[in-house]
This record gives structure tokens, C-alpha cells and sequence, in this order.
């Protein structure tokens, strides 16, 4: 049975090991190298041109990067205010 | 003209002493002047490793807060004349360390000693920080193994934004170090081969330290694996990347223990 298990069952683990720091560490570096301020920069610049139209506060827009293996995502989550408190 | 070398990892337990106090040995043998500082002030471990636990006198704290001279607090190694240690203290806290301190004892250990080895602290805090202040290169030393691969990402960034090197916009040298490394269980898929941690880490190869009981052994007996079995396995991979870092081009091979007839004959006992 251990014989079987090592020939066929057991396919080493290392090749997850590399995937696993491959996407953990795309998505760390985001948020502690240059592109944290990427981050940082797309929030304030967009929170600058909705607030020009809608009377919104600094939480209510949230942005979000998340870096995959193979897909990266922008996630930017604006919460409308009450009805009749556009800005200008 | 002095050379500064961080050894460092952010995760503990990978081989930062071990490797500090081997790589400072092999530079030593090779006739170069080195001192190796421990900078984990509150547990210093390097005395111990060194064999130099009972002549510690004074210390890096004692240095930096003007209680004691350089000179005083320098212990030179008994089996190697150009090998130097200056020891943590063990009974004061990490803020003991100022940055201004750090600054003026690494200067005045560059006019003395061909090569300064700062031996950092596990963690990303003020004493891991500290120890790269000043450094010019940097050894990252890592284990085949997830977690400390993610640590050594985390000091590589910091390596890249937290010294006096950077903050000056210059690049730090930077090596990798890989300790405890299985060939057997690499190839048979078990272990992160060396090319994977290369290729997260991105950051060239000094060396390739191969899982042994050497190492174990050596600083049982308070002695660097290249003094203690300058034959062994690993001590050849440290010779070999203190050859590398004085800029020769050595082959990158992962040594093998070299096991006699006899050795073979009872290699399998226990004790």
C-alpha cells in the first residue's frame, strides 16, 4: 500500500509551496512596496473627482487591489449618498 | 576599504548566527581582518556560537553608551588572529541601541577591520533595522521552506527602503543564502528547489548550504562549522560563498558529505 501511496498518491507538495508564495507574496508586495502607494494615490485622486459631484465622505469610497497568478483585480467601491445630497 | 555586511532573514531559527559567524570565519581564514557584531541585544547567541561565551567582558551597549572603549569590548578570536567579535549585551533591552551610536561604532569599525559582519536580529523591528542601517551588502538568509521565503520578501523591501543606502537612492547589494537545503527532497519534489526561491526572491545566489549535522555539531563545541570540520559539507558551501563575496567566481554546487568506509560502517548509529 505504501508503495502504491508513493507511486501514485504522493505527488510532492513543493510545486504548491511555489504557488502559494508566488500569489501571497504578488499581493504583500502590492501593499508594501511602490504599488501601496499606487493604492493610496487612486484613492485620493478618486475620492477628488466624486466629491466634485456627490457629497461624499472619505470611507464611503474604498479601493481595493488584488494581485492573482494569473488575474489581477481593481476593486473600487463607492457608496452613493442619501437621495438629494449631490453636491453642487 | 571596509566592507559592511548585513547577515539577515526576518524569520528566526534559519541560520543568521550560524551563517554569520561561518561566513566571518571562512573571510578570516582567507587572511582578512573581520569582526562580527551580534546586534540581537537582550538574547546574544553569537558568543556561544563562537566558543567566546566566557570572555565577554564588555559589550556593543557598553561601547555605544561610552562605558567601555572599542578596544575593550572587541574579543579576538583564540583559533583564527584576524577574527574579531563584539558581543550584544544580554541584560539591557533593545532600545539600548541609538542610531547615532550604531552609526559612530560602525565607523570606527571600518577603520579597523576589512569586513564588518552584523549579525541581525530575527524580526523586522528597531534591532533588524538597526543592523542594516549602515550596510553596504546584505546576505538574506532563507530556508526552502514558506514561511521563511515570505520573510525574506518582507526584508528585502526593507533592505530597499530602510538604510542609509537607500534613502541616498543607491542600491543595496543584495544575497541570497540557503541554508538547510535537501537535494534529495528538492529533486523528489518535497522541498522548494533553489531556482523557485530564486525566482520569488529575485535576488542572485551566494550560496547553497546543505542540510547537516556539522552544523549542529560545531556550535555544540562553540566553534564555526568551517574551523570545526573545515571538510565537511557546509563549511565548503561557506568557504565557497566567502569566496563569492569577495568577488571570485566560484561554480555554485551544493557540497556532498564525503563519508569514508568507516564512517559508512557506522554512520547509522544514534549517539
Amino acid at each position: 500500500m505504501r508503495l502504491l501511496d508513493f507511486l501514485f498518491a504522493r505527488r510532492g507538495t513543493a510545486p504548491l509551496a511555489r504557488e502559494r508564495l508566488q500569489i501571497i507574496l504578488a499581493h504583500e508586495r502590492a501593499l508594501n512596496g511602490k504599488s501601496g502607494d499606487l493604492v493610496r494615490v487612486l484613492q485620493e485622486e478618486i475620492l477628488a473627482v466624486v466629491a466634485r459631484h456627490l457629497k461624499v465622505e472619505r470611507e464611503m469610497v474604498q479601493i481595493k487591489l488584488d494581485r492573482g497568478a494569473g488575474i489581477s483585480t481593481l476593486e473600487i467601491d463607492i457608496q452613493m449618498p442619501a437621495e438629494g445630497a449631490a453636491a453642487h | 576599504m571596509a566592507k559592511v555586511l548585513v547577515v539577515t532573514s526576518g524569520k528566526g531559527g534559519v541560520g543568521k548566527t550560524t551563517s554569520a559567524a561561518a561566513l566571518g570565519a571562512a573571510l578570516a581564514q582567507a587572511g582578512q581582518k573581520v569582526v562580527v557584531v551580534d546586534f540581537d541585544v537582550g538574547l546574544r547567541n553569537l558568543d556561544l556560537v563562537m566558543g567566546a561565551e566566557r570572555r565577554v567582558v564588555f559589550d556593543l551597549v557598553n561601547v555605544i553608551q561610552g562605558d567601555a572603549k572599542l578596544a575593550q569590548a572587541l574579543i579576538r578570536d583564540k583559533r583564527v588572529d584576524t577574527l574579531s567579535l563584539l558581543p550584544a549585551s544580554q541584560t539591557r533591552d533593545k532600545d539600548a541601541l541609538t542610531p547615532e551610536g550604531v552609526a559612530r561604532v560602525i565607523a570606527e569599525l571600518r577603520e579597523k577591520f576589512d569586513w564588518v559582519i552584523c549579525d541581525s536580529p530575527a524580526g523586522i523591528e528597531r534591532g533588524a533595522q538597526l543592523a542594516m542601517r549602515h550596510a553596504d551588502q546584505a546576505v538574506v538568509v532563507t530556508n526552502p521552506e514558506v514561511s521563511s521565503v515570505r520573510d525574506s520578501d518582507r526584508i528585502i523591501g526593507l533592505l530597499d527602503s530602510r538604510t542609509e543606502l537607500a534613502e541616498r537612492g543607491e542600491r543595496m547589494e543584495k544575497h541570497l543564502l540557503l541554508t538547510r537545503y535537501e537535494t534529495a527532497r528538492a529533486n523528489r519534489g518535497e522541498m522548494l528547489k533553489t531556482e523557485d526561491v530564486l525566482e520569488i526572491l529575485s535576488i542572485p545566489l551566494l550560496g547553497i548550504i546543505p542540510e547537516s549535522q556539522e552544523v549542529l555539531r560545531a556550535s555544540n563545541i562553540g566553534s564555526p562549522v568551517t574551523l570545526s570540520n573545515p571538510l565537511s559539507a557546509p563549511a565548503r558551501a561557506y568557504f565557497d560563498a566567502a569566496r563569492r563575496l569577495r568577488g571570485e567566481t566560484v561554480p555554485m554546487t551544493v557540497p556532498e558529505e564525503k563519508r569514508g568506509f568507516v564512517q559508512r560502517l557506522f554512520g547509522r548509529r544514534v549517539a
